[in-house]
């Protein structure tokens, strides 16, 4: 009879700590398997999320900053409209111009190609110059070195007027365009 | 009262066009691919927000900007306008690459430009002292009479 008792207490114990343990198991499971996107627009995570190899349940601000200039569900259209091995580069350049776009409300991402813009049209013409030099060089020694001519091709971007250009580089967008900021941003530094 | 010709934001999302309309001074009517990419990428309300949120000295220029970073995001869905930084950069240090090698260069031709204009006045001053000694000694030997 004693032993009865004592194995339904146990029983009973027994019961009560798989019960917690399923709960906390439980819970653990919910707040791992939201995505930061999840989490955000308060909805369940599905198995099969876009957002969630993506926006890692860390990775808050990262969200919120893409959610704020592009909208989820504009994100969501991107995303399935693009192959799935060029979705994470898809997001971190979502991401990048979000931020941008955040800090400089009026030109966004144009302002940082304003600048290098203005940096290669500078490198164009010192190379005409010392390329100019080296040919009057070779001409006096008479010597038929062949130069090399990086092609004066059109610069890749926005058709950008003097005014807008010289507006951005008041607007100090020099710490945008260094590669230490874009290797800053893919550690995923917050903004503030 | 609306505008008697609806902007192309107003005419996309099939609504009336007031008169104090947002979007209309910078989508209008006659180019309704502007307002297409800018819908698709961000949205309208969020354009709608952004520009509001602007003096309105500055939204022709934020719509510009705006409009190409869609369009280039339309044509490039992956990387958008931040290809076109990519590019930059790379194309910035071909640039200085070479900058810096011709820079050698001439710095190398430079240098011995120099070191043979040097020769060159030290043997012309060997030159000038030759004849007049050679001469000296070439003048009438005493004669032993």
């Amino acid at each position: 009879m004693a032993k009865g008792k004592q194995s339904s207490v146990n029983g009973r114990k027994n019961l009560t700590v798989r019960k917690e343990m399923m709960m906390k198991g439980g819970q653990e499971c919910r707040s791992s398997s939201s995505c930061a996107a999840c989490k955000s627009l308060k909805r369940r995570c599905s198995p099969n999320c876009i957002f969630a190899p993506y926006f890692r349940a860390h990775e808050a601000r990262k969200f919120a900053r893409v959610h704020k200039v592009f909208g989820a569900s504009n994100v969501s259209k991107i995303l399935a409209e693009v192959p799935e091995e060029h979705r994470e580069d898809t997001v971190n350049s979502l991401a990048y111009e979000a931020e941008v776009r955040l800090r400089d409300p009026v030109y966004g991402c144009i302002g940082a190609i304003a600048l290098l813009q203005a940096q290669m049209l500078q490198l164009q013409h010192d190379l005409a110059i010392v390329r100019a030099r080296l040919a009057r060089y070779n001409a006096a020694t008479s010597r038929a070195v062949p130069v090399p001519l990086l092609p004066a091709a059109a610069l890749p971007g926005f058709p950008i007027s003097d005014a807008m250009r010289s507006q951005t580089l008041l607007q100090g967008h020099r710490s945008l365009c260094t590669q230490e900021y874009q290797q800053q941003n893919e550690k995923g530094d917050d903004f503030q | 009262m609306s505008n008697s010709t609806r902007c192309a934001a107003c005419k996309s999302l099939r609504r009336r066009c007031p008169q104090d309309c947002t979007l209309a001074p910078y989508f209008p009517s006659t180019n309704p691919q502007r307002f297409a990419c800018v819908h698709k990428i961000f949205g309208a309300s969020n354009i709608t927000k952004m520009l509001q949120q602007l003096p309105v000295h500055q939204r022709a220029v934020a719509a510009d900007c705006i409009s190409f970073e869609a369009s280039s995001r339309v044509r490039d869905p992956v990387y958008g306008c931040v290809g076109i930084i990519t590019q930059l950069h790379q194309l910035i240090l071909v640039a200085q690459r070479e900058l810096a090698e011709i820079q050698g260069q001439v710095a190398l031709y430079g240098a011995q430009q120099g070191q043979e204009q040097k020769r060159m006045a030290q043997s012309q001053v060997h030159q000038y002292n030759g004849p007049i000694w050679f001469t000296t000694s070439q003048q009438d030997p005493p004669h032993l009479d």
